[in-house]
């Protein structure tokens, strides 16, 4: 592994130094714009006293994969591997994400790029593709050797087409859900195998740049891990004339402060990654560091301050970044790095997201049970329509009549409502609808549901750990407090410009609750030779006695005649005389 | 089966058995009952060890910097949690709840209940909120319980500041003891079958996998002492037991079961007598159904939960409060570590001691021999009701065998209903309180069933014949056969006592006994005094010997109780005494009194 991983390397570096003598001698702007790298780290205090970071890195290339006739083989920012794939498979649009733990809103507000607990695979795939399922299973297993992840467990019986949930996010009008795929695993579970991969598709792998911070000693030391990429169409400019081809790769992770800080309110970068910075990674045209003040001073007090100030309206609010250009050589001061040091001041206490939601199973017993799922809108008087996604498999069997939506203990009629029931083994349930929550208020959706009994080849080895539900998903487009920014510009930073915005009194926000863990009935795995011998037995003597009984007639027996008389038949018969009895 | 299809031989058989079957109903229960005190043997009992491998093996290394914290709890001093919990990093929230009891509890001295729980969740790094564990300590006024919650908020402070987390842990501090979980564990759950008032949760955990329930009165503890019977008698897996008992041996910590200590010689009578009161003890305890600790309330949602209660019983050897927080710690480590709920052990057993159990493989047996005799008894009549020299030209009706059954279950549903709902009319009339006047009514009731059989004579339309109360008897036999059956699959203790007490009465009762020797003898092995008996064996037991009318006034104090846990928490017993054990107890005394 180590040698291959060397060999790798070389080859890289012997790459880049071609690509550079390129470069460096026809330096045209075209060929500049024909692929770019750029990277960028936001560091955000959190309320509760914990610490947000989130890396994206955007890879942008002016080229379409899937034009006939274009064959795509020479590829330089942009990773072959992943460009092969979506090449083969048509791929329009591509997101995945695998995520440790659980984004906690309350606490935490929203995430720039919100992602369910476990692995999250969502799909586009090109008009013309005749077979989807095919490719969509195909794809699944190529990504879970590039990932590293079991994605392959992914199969028809956890895969939806959310008709409304999931719209491309990138340039198209696709709306035809027929080729769209959904599907989580809620129960995968994310580590350095995953996250090996996931560096090297980066340029500079974990070389140089931002990239050297991303130790999975301290990132797996985190309260919330989340990596994901995410690839999509974009426009190559304002004009919108041709189609380039977007890859982000964003890492989101959220240090605790009690259990690493060990008593001390103190945070700086070397802290939380055990590195600090010395460079831009040199393949990139931007590398920035953005930190957010708009807290400041009452919560913190940054160190070194600096006298670049950003402003961007992200998720509904205008915040004020610091931002650290490490492609400029002040940055780094004098002793050649960039340390960041947080110093924290006051006291967090629970944050009132606008939009917020929870999920619970309810009731005892291992026959019903019933799922309830609770949205909060906050906003003191502006009503919202959200999206609720479910997707529940078979073996919970909804009873979909039970299905009530309640705001302000008054019956509240979903405007939209897609229901596709499950089949047993072959496909999950899909419930999508479009409920309007009224302002400041509590909607609860509850439907019941009966717990299917499995073929005892169907359990999982750990059966009494239970069972996984994905996170019901709610897509909404909130009230913004602050006009959002709406037009195209190219130096928005990255954090600001993933989901694209279409009016400015509103913004899109996707909220995951948290995946549900059910009990199903299990049978008694360890005694199966007992149970086996005790069934036979039953089946056996039981049964056969009892069968045989019911259909046997019954006679009276005749005593059976003395030896005498036996033998004087016999003589008898031999003469044709009637017998004695 | 070829005995039953052979007629000559099933002939063979069944005269067998119907001409020894007093001597073999006899022998069956003195074996039943020599079967049962065995078990406290320690030669003829399994030693526990522990089944989950995730619990087993695993090192817990235990450091517990632990400072105990002193809390006087005069009511709940819930702003004061918030912020104690909310200072230590956990996610805090409280619950109201209200409730009015059908009668005022004397024993607490409660009516209108009103309270207020608080708990915090301690969110585990990197983990989905699909599982959590559950420590709670109930804080009520006086200083009953003052130490446990100052334990909790250490233990809170403790846990908050380590990474090996893998389950989300909820501390929580419930009011009114029993109530405040039931409201917790209710509102947790969305349900409500009992008819409880409280808020909403907000903060949740998903599901729960296992808690554990602290009771420390004083600050002095000599010992630990395990609780572990629940509502109904539920039991939760073995291998809490085991955990438990595993780091009482790592630490040194004196431990407990039913306030006894283990004792190792098994093999002189006093040790053996100290194996069997403390296996009785745990019988007459799950046998009254109710639960005896916060834990047994977890149970019916599935979640193995147990109590552990500090005791100090002013001997020399004293634990000191780092101790048991280790204790706790490694507790909940272990629990941490678990990947699937506990399951691998066993679900029924008993407690002779807490290092050996007994599987319900062995009690069963015992237990079954008392309701052979049953089946023996009913085998034996009904040969006798086939036989076709006895058999009368014309049967007998169908009434003269169902209105005896109607009636006593028309006064067992009277004893069921009326004293709850009679109270009112009862104080106006008597000058007793509102408990007095359930307990009393409830006791006339079950007297008056006593005078029934004359009144169901009356109603008749001819004379009993020698028919019918073998019929009215088959059926009867049957009945109570299926009814113990059924208690004992779910609450092994009440089947095996109520059929110690029953199954000789039902089995050799007949009409031409002497009468009042026998109405004498049926009256003293009937439910009711069955009861009262236990309650005297459990004061013996529990050291805290009673004069009769001590005796008398616990036992209606228990039937009150009953009556409360019934309507608080859904306790089975009262319901089940009432409506089938009592109305099937009636039916035989019908048959004493058939003319």
């Amino acid at each position: 592994c180590e040698i291959k991983q060397l060999s790798d390397c070389l080859i890289r570096l012997l790459l880049d130094r071609r690509d550079g003598t390129r470069t460096s001698e026809a330096l045209t702007p075209a060929a500049a714009a024909r692929d770019e790298f750029q990277e960028e780290l936001v560091i955000r205090p959190l309320h509760s006293g914990d610490i947000y970071a989130s890396f994206q890195f955007r890879t942008l290339w002016d080229t379409d994969f899937l034009q006939e006739g274009q064959k795509v083989s020479h590829y330089r920012l942009f990773p072959k591997s992943l460009g092969q794939v979506l090449s083969k498979f048509s791929v329009r649009e591509l997101h995945i994400s695998f995520t440790q733990g659980f984004w906690r809103t309350m606490q935490w507000g929203q995430p720039f790029i919100p992602s369910p607990p476990g692995a999250e695979l969502w799909v586009w795939f090109h008009d013309t593709v005749s077979d989807v399922d095919g490719n969509w299973k195909e794809l699944t297993n190529v990504l879970s050797g590039i990932f590293c992840a079991s994605l392959n467990f992914i199969d028809l019986t956890n895969t939806v087409q959310p008709s409304a949930s999931f719209k491309p996010l990138g340039l198209g009008n696709a709306t035809d859900h027929r080729f769209l795929r959904y599907a989580t695993l809620p129960r995968e579970i994310v580590c350095t195998e995953n996250l090996t991969p996931w560096k090297k598709l980066l340029p500079c792998g974990s070389k140089a740049g931002l990239a050297v911070l991303l130790k999975s000693e301290k990132l797996f030391h985190s309260s919330f891990h989340s990596q994901a990429v995410h690839i999509r169409p974009v426009c190559q400019d304002e004009q919108c004339t041709s189609k380039a081809w977007e890859l982000r790769q964003t890492l989101n992770v959220v240090f605790d402060l009690y259990t690493a800080g060990q008593g001390k309110k103190e945070w700086s970068l070397f802290k939380m990654f055990s590195r600090t910075l010395t460079e831009a990674c040199p393949l990139a045209t931007s590398s920035k560091v953005y930190v957010d003040i708009t807290d400041n001073p009452e919560l913190f007090e940054l160190s070194p301050a600096t006298p670049l100030l950003s402003q961007a309206v992200v998720l509904g609010d205008r915040r004020t970044y610091s931002v650290f250009d490490l492609t400029r050589a002040e940055t780094f001061g004098q002793l050649r790095s960039l340390n960041l040091l947080l110093r924290w001041k006051g006291d967090g206490e629970m944050l009132r997201p606008l939009l917020h939601a929870e999920r619970y199973v309810a009731g005892f017993g291992l026959q019903t049970g019933e799922i309830h799922t609770v949205i909060y809108n906050n906003h003191p008087y502006r009503a919202f329509p959200v999206l609720l996604m479910d997707s529940v498999p078979w073996y919970l069997q909804l009873y979909i009549h039970t299905l009530t939506v309640t705001s302000k203990s008054r019956d509240n009629k979903p405007s939209y409502i897609h229901y596709q029931p499950a089949k047993d083994r072959h496909r999950p349930h899909l419930l999508e609808m479009l409920i309007q929550l009224p302002p400041h208020s509590m909607t609860e959706v509850t439907v019941q549901f009966e717990r299917a009994l499995l073929k005892w080849t169907e359990y999982t080895p750990d059966p009494n750990h239970g069972f996984y539900v994905g996170s019901s998903v709610v897509s909404a487009l909130v009230p913004s407090m602050v006009a959002m920014n709406t037009n195209f510009t190219q130096d928005q930073p990255l954090f600001s410009s993933f989901v694209p915005v279409k009016e400015e009194s509103s913004y899109f926000v996707r909220v995951y609750t948290e995946p549900l863990l059910v009990n199903l009935p299990t049978p008694d795995f360890s005694m199966p030779y007992n149970v086996i011998c005790l069934t036979c037995t039953v089946v056996a003597v039981g049964y056969g006695s009892f069968y045989n009984l019911l259909t046997r007639t019954f006679q009276v027996d005749e005593p059976s005649l003395p030896l005498a008389k036996r033998l004087a038949n016999l003589i008898r018969r031999i003469r044709g005389v009637p017998l004695l009895t | 089966m070829g005995l039953l299809s052979d007629p000559s031989r099933r002939k063979v058989l069944t005269g067998l058995l119907t001409r020894l079957n007093t001597p073999i109903c006899i022998v069956c229960y003195l074996a039943g009952i020599v079967w049962f005190m065995g078990l406290a043997f320690e030669p003829f009992t399994l030693r526990t060890y522990m089944s989950e491998n995730a619990m087993g093996s695993t090192m817990v290394l235990l450091r517990g910097a632990i400072m105990m914290l002193v809390c006087f709890c005069s009511g709940m001093p819930v702003e004061w949690l918030v912020k104690a919990m909310q200072s230590r990093g956990l996610e805090v929230f409280t619950q109201s709840f209200s409730r009015k009891l059908p009668f005022p509890d004397e024993n607490k001295e409660r009516y209108m209940v009103r309270g207020t729980n608080v708990y915090g969740i301690l969110r585990a790094p990197r983990a989905p909120r699909t599982e959590a564990l559950v420590i709670s300590a109930p804080c009520s006024p006086g200083d009953s319980n003052n130490q446990a919650v100052g334990l909790l908020l250490a233990l809170a402070q403790y846990f908050r500041n380590q990474v090996y987390w893998a389950k989300d842990i909820i501390f929580l501090v419930n009011e009114h003891d029993l109530m405040g979980t039931q409201a917790w564990l209710e509102a947790y759950h969305h349900t409500n079958i009992t008819g409880m008032e409280y808020s909403p949760l907000q903060g949740r955990a998903g599901s729960i996998q296992a808690a554990l329930s602290l009771e420390l009165s004083s600050d002095v503890i000599t010992s630990l002492d395990l609780i572990l019977e629940g509502l109904n008698g539920q039991l939760p897996n073995l291998d809490l037991a085991n955990l438990f008992y595993a780091f009482c041996q790592k630490l040194g910590v004196l431990c407990t079961i039913q306030g006894k200590l283990q004792r190792n010689d098994w093999d002189t009578a006093e040790g053996y007598t100290h194996a069997a009161q403390t296996m009785m003890l745990m019988v007459l305890k799950q046998a009254c159904g109710r639960s005896w600790g916060d834990h047994g309330l977890f149970l019916r949602y599935h979640i193995e939960a147990a109590s552990v209660r500090g005791i100090n019983s002013f001997r020399h050897y004293k634990t000191d409060a780092a101790t048991i927080g280790r204790l706790l710690e490694g507790m909940v480590r272990k629990l941490n570590n678990l990947l699937e709920r506990l399951h691998q052990s066993y679900f029924f057993y008993l407690l002779p001691s807490l290092s050996r159990f007994v599987s319900i493989g062995c009690y069963m047996l015992a237990f079954g021999l008392l309701v052979v005799i049953l089946l023996l008894r009913a085998l034996d009549l009904w040969v006798h009701l086939g036989a076709p020299a006895l058999a009368a030209p014309s049967g007998p009706g169908v009434l003269t065998v169902l209105t005896p059954v109607v009636i006593s279950h028309l006064t067992g549903v009277a004893l069921y209903l009326l004293p709850v709902h009679l109270q009112e009319m009862a104080v106006e009339h008597f000058p007793v309180s509102e408990t007095e006047a359930v307990v009393l009514t409830a006791v006339a009731i079950y007297t008056a069933g006593l005078a029934l059989p004359h009144n169901t004579q009356r109603l008749l339309s001819g004379e009993g014949t020698e028919q019918g109360w073998k019929v009215l008897k088959l059926t009867a036999l049957l009945y109570l056969a299926v009814l113990l059956g059924c208690t004992a699959l779910i609450n092994f203790s009440l089947g095996f006592i109520l059929a110690v007490t029953l199954v000789p009465i039902t089995a050799s009762m007949t009409p031409h006994m002497p009468k009042a020797l026998s109405a004498l003898v049926m009256v003293l092995l009937s439910p009711a005094f069955t009861v009262l008996y236990c309650v005297f064996i459990y004061q013996e037991l529990i050291e805290a010997p009673v004069s009769v009318s001590e005796g008398w006034m616990l036992f209606l104090s228990v039937i009150s109780q009953g009556i409360l846990d019934h309507a608080l928490y859904g306790s089975l017993v009262y319901p089940l005494l009432a409506l089938f054990i009592y109305p099937c107890w009636l039916m035989f005394w019908n048959i004493l009194f058939w003319s």
